[in-house]
């Protein structure tokens, strides 16, 4: 199921203002990809090109390539709708739909495009929230509103909405920012898990979640306010976590600076 | 441990006026200010009444300031200025429900609300409103049903959809006809009529009513969607789904409640437009159902009507009151029924 990704030379803007510059990577399939690198450097809005969600932002577009497997995410004739079922994402606050019961929630993605079967909905509901460590918590409570769970549970019942429609790539915008650790130890141990079936791509501030889940880093920097974000390097975690090839990795990691 | 407990003076604690005294200030006032209007001789409540608001506003400040200080006397004064103008609000409305209930009760039955005026002259008693509640039923139905899915389907352009001049444009205009006063509206309708070569009918009231009724829906829909977190729109999107099914599925759910009772004050303000109603309606003594042909009787025209033509009859004027209220009751029950709807249909966040 997994897909790998390959972006060359990608530029994201909002209106005038550009905010990451040529980007280039290879994202691994089966593997945990984390993005770090101080705010306003782009990562978020880098995730965002990779599922078209950066477009949805009124003035946002894109220059450069992104091939999943081998299919240009940006070429002509692709529907921007598909390539978001074939990459999900994860929020950085959770945001299960409030009208919806946690069932409903879970299964809002495949009712709402309309493609699945009624005797289907129940199994793949409790195999995602299964897969989300969620179902133990809430298999008594399906039909209760979804909002409210705790702050670790929507943020599990969202993951579990992600994954219900099998997507090729999942894409986490600092998904444990707004959870205490608990909930984060949750989710990261479930990122591990996650790992077997998707390709997973996290943008985090806490650098040592980057290191506990990951298997490759991205640092990105920016040079000043106002300039556009850049790839500054993207290796194995262990090596940009021991010896990074670039000093301004290092700068970062050590907390010298941002 | 010594059971002797010195207590030092706390900082913290000042001293503090009983929970009651806003009460006594307020009856104080009121005493002093019936006082002085029976001493002074004023005739008129109005005045009581405001000498005895100005009392308690200054009374509760200067108590206050005498001993609690100065910042607690400035709450104070704040608190009974609200307390004053909620009063001031609340007396009109209790005054106008209570006058319209008092002299609507005298002759309003079943009778009164199943039958019509037929052939009862104005200046007799009897007689009934059966054909003017049909006729507003199906006046201000037809216009909701015009002006209600046009103004949410505007609105949710405006958010969901307009950018640039198309969507200023349009919100200008709906600022303009939110401004247009229900005889222009009437107006407009009429002058289409005339060139039609039309009779006076229901639905030509309709029209008017629906003109109306837009912007309201419009701005009331606009305002309801903006409220939707666009976390909502952004997780639904990135689940794959359309965006004509995430507004479909995601956003108008989330906001139905609000856009619910937005069109529930939108027909009970137009449910008492007299002025197109009179323009294009007419008014009709006999029942006729049918709102595509021929006059119609209205709630508001009939109040108007029975008001006019009276010749100072007293039977005319207690049909009046009781139609009149009769409206306001119609009015009461789309709103709780909005209520009701805007409950049922919020997010739920219940555990």
């Amino acid at each position: 199921m997994a897909k790998r990704i390959d972006v060359s030379g990608l530029t994201a803007y909002y209106s005038a203002h550009k905010a990451i510059e040529d980007i280039s990577m290879t994202v691994e399939p089966r593997s945990v990809t984390a993005f770090i690198g101080p705010s306003g450097c782009g990562k978020s809005t880098f995730l965002r090109t990779l599922n078209r969600m950066h477009e949805v932002t009124p003035g946002g577009r894109v220059e450069g390539k992104v091939l999943l497997d081998d299919e240009d995410l940006y070429g002509h004739g692709i529907d921007p709708v598909s390539v978001r079922r074939e990459v999900g994402m994860v929020f950085q606050r959770p945001n299960p739909f409030p009208t919806m019961s946690i069932f409903d929630n879970v299964a809002a993605g495949l009712r709402l495009n309309g493609s699945y079967k009624k005797t289907e909905l129940q199994d793949v509901v409790e195999k995602s929230l299964k897969g989300a460590n969620l179902w133990n918590e809430v298999k008594d409570r399906l039909n209760k509103p979804g909002s409210g769970l705790s702050g670790g549970q929507q943020q599990r019942l969202c993951i579990a909405r992600a994954i219900a429609v099998e997507p090729n790539v999942l894409l986490m915008d600092e998904p444990c920012s707004a959870l205490d650790p608990i909930s984060t130890l949750a989710i990261e141990d479930l990122i591990g898990e996650l790992k077997e079936r998707f390709t997973i791509v996290i943008v985090t501030h806490n650098m040592q979640q980057a290191a506990r889940v990951s298997d490759r880093t991205a640092f990105f920097n920016l040079s000043a306010v106002g300039q556009p974000g850049k790839l500054i390097e993207i290796d194995d975690t262990e090596r940009i976590f021991s010896n990074p090839s670039v000093q301004a990795t290092e700068d970062y990691i050590s907390g010298r600076f941002g | 441990m010594s059971n002797a407990v010195i207590k030092r003076p706390s900082t913290l604690q000042g001293a503090r006026l009983p929970k009651w005294s806003p009460y006594a200030i307020a009856a104080g006032s009121a005493a002093v200010a019936i006082g002085v209007g029976l001493a002074a001789g004023l005739d008129s409540r109005i005045q009581w009444g405001l000498i005895a608001a100005i009392l308690f506003v200054g009374g509760s400040y200067v108590i206050a300031a005498r001993v609690e200080g100065t910042r607690q006397a400035k709450d104070r004064l704040a608190t009974s200025l609200v307390w004053v103008a909620f009063l001031l609000a609340v007396i009109p409305l209790v005054s106008l429900v209570w006058v319209t209930v008092a002299r609507g009760v005298k002759v309003l039955d079943v009778y009164f609300l199943t039958h019509s005026m037929g052939v009862v002259a104005d200046t007799e008693p009897g007689g009934g409103i059966y054909a003017a509640i049909l006729g507003s039923l199906e006046q201000v139905g037809l216009a909701t049903l015009i002006g209600a899915p046009i103004g949410v389907l505007t609105a949710i352009y405006l958010v969901e959809y307009g950018r640039g001049n198309l969507s200023r444009a349009i919100t200008f205009f709906v600022d303009v006809m939110t401004g247009i006063p229900s005889i222009v509206a009437g107006l407009f309708i009429l002058s289409l009529m005339l060139m039609l070569d039309l009779e006076p009918f229901g639905f030509a009231g309709s029209l008017a009513l629906a003109i109306l009724m837009m912007p309201v829906v419009v701005r009331s829909t606009e305002e309801m969607l903006k409220l939707v977190p666009n976390e909502l729109r952004e997780a639904s999107l990135a689940l794959g789904i359309p965006k004509w099914r995430t507004i479909l599925k995601v956003v108008l759910p989330t906001s139905i409640g609000g856009i619910t009772t937005g069109i529930m004050l939108a027909i009970a303000r137009i449910a008492g437009e007299t002025a197109p109603v009179l323009l294009l309606v007419w008014g009709n003594p006999f029942i006729n159902s049918n709102p595509f042909e021929g006059a119609q009787a209205s709630l508001p025209l009939y109040i108007y009507q029975q008001y006019a033509n009276s010749a100072g009859s007293g039977a005319a004027y207690d049909r009046a009151w009781a139609a009149s209220l009769t409206l306001i009751a119609f009015v009461m029950i789309l709103n709780l029924g909005a209520r009701g709807i805007a409950r049922w249909k919020a997010p739920k966040t219940g555990r």
